[in-house]
């Protein structure tokens, strides 16, 4: 079990390499290696769920090698809750790419599958890294691959869109890699004395407040460039819709949750203060995009490009949800991008199915292929309400967590960003109504072969789960509750403070508790925050939040429209950096 | 009772069955059986519950089942910065108000099942088992609704037969109109849904909690707000957004007349009994927030006249046996709120239920009449079908007379009771909501006139061929002329009529000797509980601004706040209300039924040419009912033509602007870069350049000295040794 993550991570790396000996006519065995290699990477990567422990605070599945010694740099990794649930989505959602491949990429296919497994490495990387210039590393190491997917099995403009994809990131990742420096030469390991990438560290150390607001600037641009933000969004339409099939489903499931990893592992906890400074920007910037990339996405006429601007709307709720600064907020934001991986890379795995038969994404090339394609149109139904948040899918999980998260803020937010709801159904509902609905009026859908089983087996697993984590989300909340708190504890400490001080807020202050609260508000509830990361929150700390029974006789509890709360700013300054600069 | 998580859960099976294998592999009989089995079974579970609920003292009728947790438990801040708890369990609670609806629910779903055996007989096969799916899911989510402890599980049944309704009404997804309808259905319920989930979220906000019961509980405790708009009154207000979407009151009842264009006896499940009440249960189950917003209830009340007074009136002109009937529905919906808004949320929950036995009886019955038509569904091309269709006639016109309240059908109960309370609270009410009664009345009896009166005016049947949208043809070949419908169909018409005419005997006045057993029935679901209403309630009516919006100080069997005691003490105590007075009331609502009913046999059976000459008299609002007031034409000149303007606006914007930037970046690196290889190529390298060339053209200056001649080079030596002597000799000697 030790060496389980470098186990998960050089799997698709050792399979590129197998590739490169096959020779490159012999297409099919190159196929079949791929996709045992995607599956070998999937399966080794099964024990993260089961193994992990979600009442442990700390990383799990460490492993840790002097890499650069000199500068302080080490090959370390591990993982948290968190990780492991991107990790699982990525190692899946790298098997099903690869799966959907098989017809779809006739061109240097050897080549093909070794840039894929290559970058499945590279994302996997980035998820374990707990070494920052390893993780930069992984990070500079995924757009390779991407590049070359895009500019060579790409469509129409491919070049442009690589190269946009390219330079755009780059852009970003050079100015984060500067903020990485100066976290570096500000801190030295108490023990040690020498300058480190430690990740861990750099979390519960108490930056100055000044370098966070530049270092945080930093690192927004690299990450929101990812994600990708509102005003930093257009390169993302272009290489969605130019890149394969393959390349659009893990550009969406996996590579714009680097850059709200980004946030959540590295700008939140590392930076607290300059977070709260920036909820209100990042709020309005995200409640821009989610209104902004739902009528745009309304406006299209290309099937892809409007499943990559629907991307755009649904990440900016997951931002939403992040800077909402509270457990649930923060939950939602992760689960969110968990089922945006599901639900939009299905989505796109869908565009494929029927590109890769008719070669045009113009929605108005389509329409009534319900008739000919019923099982492809039920399964494209499934992922659409899953996309638009029906309950009872994975998509209103997330929906529902971030915008009560959010409403706790400001309700003014939550009832913009709510707007999505209705958009969100009105350019979906009108997709699928053009798209499946009516009659077949061009000849050319007449004659469409519904999915074949390995094109069903692709959409198999993203069903399950999608239902699955719609109807019982419990097991992966709570794999997340010990990465909440941690980053909790950085930015809104006085959760922390009321769970450490005892049970939940509300046990045994509601008179009547009803029948069905059999889940006791025991010690198991409140272990992990109990022992989250020691010495983070000042035990000193000022009490702000005060306990009321909630039917205080005629006291209603008052009602302040648009009074946020803002978190208090105490956090981070006790804790003084004990090596100097 | 420990069962009940089954009642949805049975037809949720059907649904995955039929819809996984049955569209493939069942025979439509199979298909068929198999839903109405689950929907039997699930009857059959409801009714057990039912009545073992009933075998429980009045205030131990609550029973919650709980299966998991869905959401776990995590801490969120709440008003006043106090952290609470989110948690959110699979939670379902049988009590007096979700009986009730579990039972219409799976009553008359059974029955609707039933009839749609025969209804769908022409489908092709996979077309009757993906119908059957829906309408077992559809019967899934509907229970979840009902049978939801708290505001998330009531969500998911809420959106979920949104998804139905949309997947049936689009049933003939082949046909734009269906498909149009159904993501109109969908949307404008969705414009509601962002009410609701606002609503949800100050609801966890205020209280922390989403419990309907501990939410009553703790609502029950603040001050009723009659003088400024609080939060209860927001609460309630954002909820109600939902309810007129799910429940098509103003301004989003749009959607439900073009439902029609699902299948019969979609209409009279999903858009007549079942799910358009949603809207109506929710506020009911909401009662004791609602009693302490008495704004919002006035808004309700209000909304809910409004809507029952414009869709009577539209219904007046439409020609469609159908959307007769959709607007009729919109219009006693509205009176459901009428009811819920003067704070008679037992009598608007009874008109709920009477409404769903006559309303799909009527609707059930005009899919008889268009199957025996062969498809047609204008009721001017039909006309004396009496002699043909006996029994759906006969079925038909119970419906008409229940919903027209005369007495003794079902529908004169429950509307006397809402009229009786609207009158109680607000005049200008209950003149609206007589009014619309009036209209009523007329509407479905000319609707009767003209399909089963006088002669007939449709097609010969020899020539017919006319299978119009909702073609639900026995099957028999070429049309034969109208007839009766297949004896599944017939079943279910019967049984709905016995209902239509019962229904009502469970809610009699007791003006006129009944006992009113429902509302006493039901009075606990919208009462805080027992042990909550001792410190809040009644304490709070010194600071009623007035009678008018005080629910429970001028009623006689006002279930809303009145404690559980309260409930045994004789009904007819109210203050200002006699029993003769009541009477006199009852009396006046059946005149205006009849006088509807004959103002529209004359103009129609008697002297059809009146109502011609009216049509002409009164063109112009004859036009402007006929175009539904214009509504449609609104909307869609402003929210959907201005949300489309603003998407292509703003994708333009995207194009040009936000990606004009980062084009606009590149290309400027690009010039810089060509610049700078200008630069490189003429300046940079040009100074390199000239450094070679001026060594270059200096060389060719020097290179001249270069003869390659002896006595050239012995001549330069020479001078030089004479030039350094010279130096020497002057420079160096005189130091």
């Amino acid at each position: 079990m030790n060496h389980l993550l470098s186990l998960i991570l050089f799997t698709p790396l050792v399979g590129a390499a197998v590739l490169m000996f096959v020779n490159k006519r012999s297409e099919n065995a190159i196929r079949w290696i791929a996709n045992l290699f995607a599956m070998a990477g999937f399966l080794v990567s099964l024990p993260l769920w089961f193994y992990y422990d979600d009442r442990n605070p700390s990383w799990q599945f460490v492993e840790r090698a002097a890499w650069i010694p000199s500068i302080g740099a080490d090959y370390h990794l591990g993982v948290d809750g968190f990780a492991v649930l991107l990790l699982l989505l990525t190692t899946m959602m790298g098997a099903i790419a690869i799966l959907s491949s098989w017809t779809a990429i006739k061109e240097r296919v050897k080549e093909y599958y070794i840039f894929l497994l290559i970058l499945q490495t590279g994302m996997i990387g980035a998820f374990v890294s707990l070494d920052f210039l390893l993780f930069f590393l992984f990070w500079e190491v995924m757009l390779v691959p991407m590049y070359f997917l895009i500019g060579i099995w790409g469509s129409d403009r491919r070049l442009y869109s690589a190269i946009k994809f390219f330079l755009y990131t780059l852009a970003g990742s050079v100015v984060m890699l500067l903020g990485i420096l100066a976290l570096y030469f500000n801190y030295t390991d108490p023990q040690t004395g020498l300058h480190t990438f430690d990740i861990a560290q750099f979390q519960q150390h108490g930056f100055d407040t000044s370098l966070q607001w530049w270092v945080f600037l930093a690192f927004f641009l690299g990450f929101a460039i990812k994600v990708p933000m509102f005003p930093f969004h257009t390169w993302l339409p272009d290489a969605h819709t130019d890149a394969p099939t393959a390349g659009s489903v893990i550009l969406a499931a996996v590579l714009l949750k680097m850059g709200t990893y980004g946030f959540i592992r590295f700008s939140l906890p590392m930076l607290p203060d300059a977070t709260r400074a920036f909820v209100p920007m990042i709020a309005t910037l995200s409640i821009i995009g989610i209104v902004y990339g739902a009528l745009v996405a309304m406006a299209q006429r290309d099937w892809k490009r409007l499943v990559a601007y629907s991307s755009v709307s649904h990440m900016a709720l997951v931002m939403l949800g992040m800077f909402a600064l509270n457990p649930v907020g923060i939950k939602g934001s992760i689960i969110q991008q968990i089922n945006h991986g599901i639900s939009t890379g299905a989505l796109f795995l869908l565009v494929g199915v029927v590109y890769e038969r008719r070669h045009t994404r113009e929605i108005s090339e389509y329409g009534g292929l319900s008739k000919v394609m019923p099982v492809y149109a039920a399964i494209f139904c499934v992922m659409m309400l899953s996309s638009i948040g029906l309950p009872a899918l994975n998509g209103f999980i997330g929906e529902f967590l971030i915008l009560q998260g959010i409403f706790t803020v400001s309700k003014i937010w939550a009832a913009f960003a709510a707007t999505g709801i209705v958009l969100g159904a009105a350019y979906m509902l009108w997709l699928y109504q053009r798209t499946m609905f009516g009659k077949i009026e061009n000849p050319k859908n007449e004659n469409l072969p519904d999915l074949n089983f390995r094109e069903v087996m692709t959409f198999v697993p993203l069903i399950i789960l999608a239902v699955w984590i719609g109807i019982y989300p419990t097991p992966f909340l709570n794999r997340l509750n010990t990465s909440v708190d941690r980053v909790i504890a950085r930015v809104s400490p006085q959760y922390l403070q009321q769970n450490a001080s005892g049970t939940p807020a509300d046990c045994g202050q509601k008179p009547a508790a009803s029948k069905w609260q059999v889940a006791p508000c025991g010690p198991g509830q409140a272990a992990s925050p109990a022992t989250a990361p020691a010495g983070t929150v000042p035990a000193d700390q000022p009490k702000k939040v005060e306990r009321k029974a909630i039917p205080a006789g005629g006291t209603a509890p008052s009602h302040e429209p648009g009074k946020a709360k803002p978190p208090t700013t105490a956090a981070a300054a006790p804790a003084k950096p004990v090596g100097g600069r | 009772m420990d069962l009940i998580w089954l009642i949805p859960l049975l037809p949720g099976l059907g649904a995955a069955v039929n819809g996984i294998f049955g569209i493939r592999y069942f025979s439509k009989r199979t298909a068929g059986v198999l839903a109405c089995t689950t929907m039997a079974i699930a009857l059959g579970v409801s009714l057990t519950a039912f009545v073992q609920l009933l075998g429980l003292s009045p205030e131990a009728r609550v029973h919650d089942v709980v299966l998991f947790d869905w959401f776990p438990r995590t801490a969120l801040e709440m008003a006043g910065g106090r952290i609470g708890s989110l948690h959110i369990p699979w939670a379902f609670r049988l009590d007096p108000l979700s009986s009730m609806m579990i039972l219409i629910v799976t009553g008359i779903g059974f029955l609707i099942h039933v009839y749609s055996i025969g209804y769908m007989h022409d489908e092709p096969r996979g077309g009757v088992a993906r119908y059957f799916a829906y309408l077992n899911l559809f019967c899934f989510f509907m229970l979840t609704l009902v049978l939801g402890a708290n505001y998330l599980v009531m969500f998911v049944g809420w959106e979920g037969v949104g998804l139905c309704s949309y997947l049936l009404i689009g049933y003939w997804y082949e046909k734009k109109s269906a498909a149009d309808a159904g993501k109109k259905a969908f949307i404008a319920n969705r414009v509601g849904d962002w009410g609701f989930l606002l609503g949800v979220f100050l609801i966890y906000f205020t209280f922390g909690s989403f419990d309907f019961r501990e939410v009553a509980n703790a609502a029950a405790t603040l001050p009723v707000e009659t003088a400024q708009f609080g939060t209860l009154s927001l609460i309630t207000l954002l909820l109600f957004v939902g309810a007129t979407g799910k429940s098509a009151q103003i301004p989003l009842y749009v959607w439900l007349p073009d439902a029609m264009e699902g299948p019969t006896p979609v209409s009279a499940l999903i858009h007549a009994a079942t799910m358009v009440t949603a809207g109506v249960y929710m506020v009911g189950r909401n009662a004791v927030l609602f009693t302490h917003a008495p704004m919002t209830m006035e808004i309700v009340a209000i909304v809910g006249v409004l809507t029952a007074v414009m869709a009577a009136s539209i219904g007046l002109v439409q020609t469609d046996i159908k959307r007769v009937l959709a607007y009729s529905t919109v219009s006693q919906l509205g009176y459901m709120f009428v009811a819920m808004g003067v704070g008679a949320f037992a009598a608007g929950a009874f008109h709920l239920m009477t409404h769903a036995f006559f309303k799909a009886l009527l609707f059930l019955c005009s899919g008889a009449v268009i199957h025996g038509m062969a498809g047609e569904q204008n009721i001017l091309k039909m006309g004396g079908l009496k002699k043909y269709m006996p029994v759906t006639y006969a079925t038909m016109m119970i419906g008409t007379l229940a919903i027209a309240g005369i007495p003794p059908f079902s529908g004169f109960f429950s509307k006397d009771e809402i009229l009786l309370q609207a009158f109680l609270k607000n005049k200008f009410v209950y003149g609206m909501a007589a009014f619309a009664a009036l209209m009523t009345a007329f509407y479905m009896f000319r609707l009767m006139s003209l399909t089963f009166f006088g002669s007939y005016r449709g097609a010969a049947w020899e020539t017919a061929g006319h299978h119009g949208a909702d073609a639900g043809h026995g099957g028999h070949g070429a049309w034969h002329g109208p007839h009766e419908a297949p004896k599944s169909m017939m079943f279910a018409l019967v049984v709905l009529a016995v209902g239509a005419v019962l229904a009502g005997l469970v809610g009699i006045p007791t003006a006129i000797g009944g006992g009113n057993a429902i509302e006493h029935f039901l009075a606990p679901s919208f009462e805080a509980s027992h042990s909550a209403i001792t410190a809040g309630g009644t304490g709070y009516a010194g600071t009623e601004a007035g009678a008018t919006t005080h629910p429970g100080a001028a009623t006689h069997a006002e279930p809303a706040t009145a404690p559980v005691a309260a409930a045994s003490v004789p009904a007819e105590g109210g203050a200002e209300i006699s029993k003769a007075f009541e009477l006199g009331l009852m009396a006046f609502s059946v005149l205006i039924g009849i006088i509807g009913i004959a103002v529209a046999y004359r103009f129609y059976v008697r002297r059809p040419e009146i109502a011609a000459r009216l049509e002409q008299r009164l063109a112009g609002p004859h036009r402007v009912l006929t175009n539904k007031y214009y509504v449609d034409e609104l909307y869609d000149a402003t929210v959907i033509k201005g949300t489309m303007a603003s998407a292509n606006g703003l994708w333009a914007f995207d194009r040009r602007v936000v990606d004009g930037a980062v084009n606009g970046s590149g290309w400027m690196t690009i010039f810089s870069s060509w610049f700078s290889g200008i630069m490189d190529k003429y300046v940079v390298d040009g100074l390199v350049n000239l450094v070679g060339s001026v060594l270059q053209e200096s060389s060719f200056v020097f290179r001249r000295l270069q003869t390659g001649l002896i006595q050239n080079y012995a001549l330069l030596m020479l001078f030089g040794v004479f030039a350094f002597v010279s130096i020497y000799l002057l420079v160096v000697r005189s130091l």
